[in-house]
């Protein structure tokens, strides 16, 4: 793909003591959110460093904007939004002057700074030292910093770490507006269950190499996993025995799980339904989530 | 603005609001006046140049107190950000490693001038004025006091940037920013003297002058006693000095090399290392 954002190719990053990346290929198309999943050590960080062009690769290819980002001009840079991993700004500095700091860093004025300080929901604390702020607080400053200069592509290492669930919302509301004006974005997470609704592909990286790469749905039809029917019983024996030939991943009282393949859980849907209302009272659909998938490939 | 501009700025603005500059100016003031006033004390009847004492005494002060506090400003200049993560932000941002070296040393010597300009020069102009004022040649020795102080702070940082570069953690660069002072400060100087007895003063007077340009502190130590006869009356160095025979402009130049060695390979180490 020439018009991708991000290629790589047989991409090997060596460290004396150990191999952080090991040959792992793939194309990012513009204007999508990317999900970069992996543990501790398995590359997600080096990946980044080596997007960034802050260290060589060992060998292969990185391509970002199409060009290569260890040897392009400076000014390619502008064109980057980057949040690292564990960031703490400076403490003795208000929220506006370290934001303004980045800004003329970037070639910009300090005018769009508490826009963007507003867009994150900092607004009310740009006057006060960075001391005083809160971890998430500070994620936030990250991410308002990683938006100066508008760039065309995000890499935002473990971004949404110290935030609560409001504001994580509210992150992914921002990172869903940012796709919409066309920006990539590349965000390494291990809360897994919340990228599930708002990324467009994923990436899976196992001590180094790369594991699964695709939409979580070919994701989820590569993994095969099942899908699961909980099913509200008065009665799980006989509901067993009705169903004969599915296969019961857990049965308790009050309710009984059924397994099946993805693809036919509208037969099964289909035959627990026609079973009639005193033996089965309620039915919840369960998919392979995003855990599940990180699970299967992960390991 | 440039990156380079931009970053020296943000140092200089960081050092002002922790209180960097506030601290080590009281400091430099409050030790300045006592040596300056104590220092004059003798002398004021005897119709002496108090400036030229108070040159004397506050190059002495220098050594030991300049050293220290660039030492203390800069250790963690690289390594400490590396550890907060924001060196590598930094490095993500349109800035050559070179621009966030360089500009960061621009800052950092701006601080130590302030510092030094400002709690320095209040006491000599205090002894200079109070005193009913002081001929021409001792504010000239006092301004070259000033500039080579600030020069010898820069040789430090030069120095702690190097010690910033190559170290894996902010605490063991502290550890060692503490034993290069030591070194310069102290080490050094009981060596060569230690040496100096060991061989009955038999060490060649042709080789002894030349040791002490291995250590900034003595090199700047020479610079002041004896660039300037009338301070060189009351340094006690006369003795030596007589010997010693570098003009003042090559110590200037040797002290200039002292801060671009270090500083040159401080470069050349963080360019190498990935952060």
């Amino acid at each position: 793909m020439s018009n991708s954002v991000i290629a790589v190719e047989a991409l090997v990053k060596q460290f004396p003591r150990h191999r952080a990346l090991d040959g792992i290929s793939f194309a990012i198309p513009p204007g999508v959110c990317v999900a970069l999943l992996g543990h501790n050590g398995a590359g997600k960080s080096t990946l980044m460093k080596l997007l960034l062009g802050l260290t060589l690769p060992t060998s292969g290819s990185v391509r970002v904007l199409g060009e290569d980002p260890a040897r392009a001009a400076l000014t390619f840079r502008r064109q980057l939004g980057f949040l690292p991993e564990n960031v703490i700004f400076h403490d003795m500095l208000t929220g506006t002057d370290t934001l303004a700091f980045y800004a003329r860093l970037k070639g910009e004025g300090s005018e769009r700074c508490l826009g963007l300080l507003e867009r994150v929901g900092l607004a009310h604390a740009a006057g006060r030292r960075v001391k005083t702020y809160s971890k998430g607080m500070r994620q936030r400053l990250g991410l308002a910093q990683a938006l100066l200069g508008r760039p065309r592509l995000l890499l935002l290492d473990e971004p949404t770490t110290g935030l609560d669930p409001m504001l994580r919302q509210e992150f992914y509301r921002i990172i869903q507006e940012l796709r919409g004006e066309g920006v990539t974005v590349l965000l390494s997470s291990h809360l897994l269950t919340e990228l599930e609704a708002r990324t467009d592909l994923a990436i899976i990286l196992r001590q180094g190499s790369l594991r699964a790469y695709g939409s979580l749905e070919e994701l989820r039809a590569r993994a095969a996993l099942p899908a699961r029917l909980r099913v509200v019983t008065q009665e799980p024996e006989r509901l067993a025995r009705m169903l004969e030939g599915i296969p019961l991943a857990l049965r308790e009282p009050g309710w009984v799980e059924l397994e099946c393949p993805v693809e036919e859980k509208m037969a099964l849907l289909r035959r627990v339904a026609q079973l009639g209302a005193d033996l089965v009272r309620d039915v919840e659909v369960q998919l392979p989530s995003l855990d599940d998938v990180y699970v299967h490939f992960g390991h | 603005m440039s990156p380079l501009w931009v970053i020296a700025g943000k140092e200089m603005r960081d050092a002002t609001r922790n209180r960097w500059v506030v601290s080590a100016t009281l400091l430099l003031a409050g030790l300045g006046f006592a040596l300056a006033f104590l220092g004059s004390a003798p002398t004021g009847t005897l119709g002496a140049k108090p400036l030229a004492v108070t040159v004397v005494s506050l190059s002495s002060l220098t050594i030991f107190l300049v050293p220290l506090i660039s030492l203390m400003l800069a250790y963690d200049a690289l390594v400490g950000e590396a550890e907060r993560g924001t060196l590598l932000l930094l490095l993500a941002y349109p800035v050559s490693k070179g621009q966030v070296l360089l500009g960061k040393f621009i800052g950092h010597v701006g601080v130590l001038a302030l510092a030094t300009i400002v709690g320095y020069g209040s006491a000599g102009l205090a002894v200079g004025l109070g005193s009913g004022g002081a001929d021409l040649k001792s504010w000239q020795a006092f301004g070259s006091l000033l500039g080579s102080s600030v020069l010898l702070g820069a040789v430090f940082i030069a120095l702690a940037y190097l010690v910033s570069a190559l170290a894996r953690e902010r605490g063991s660069a502290a550890g060692v920013a503490i034993g290069v002072w030591l070194w310069f400060v102290v080490l050094y100087d009981m060596g060569l003297l230690g040496v100096l007895v060991a061989s009955k003063g038999q060490i060649h007077e042709k080789i002894f002058p030349w040791l002490l340009l291995g250590d900034p502190a003595d090199v700047f130590r020479l610079f002041n006693l004896t660039a300037f006869d009338n301070v060189r009356a009351f340094s006690g160095l006369a003795g030596l000095s007589g010997q010693v025979d570098f003009s003042p402009r090559f110590l200037l130049a040797v002290l200039l090399a002292w801060v671009l060695v270090p500083l040159t390979g401080a470069m050349i180490v963080f360019r190498k290392r990935e952060w």
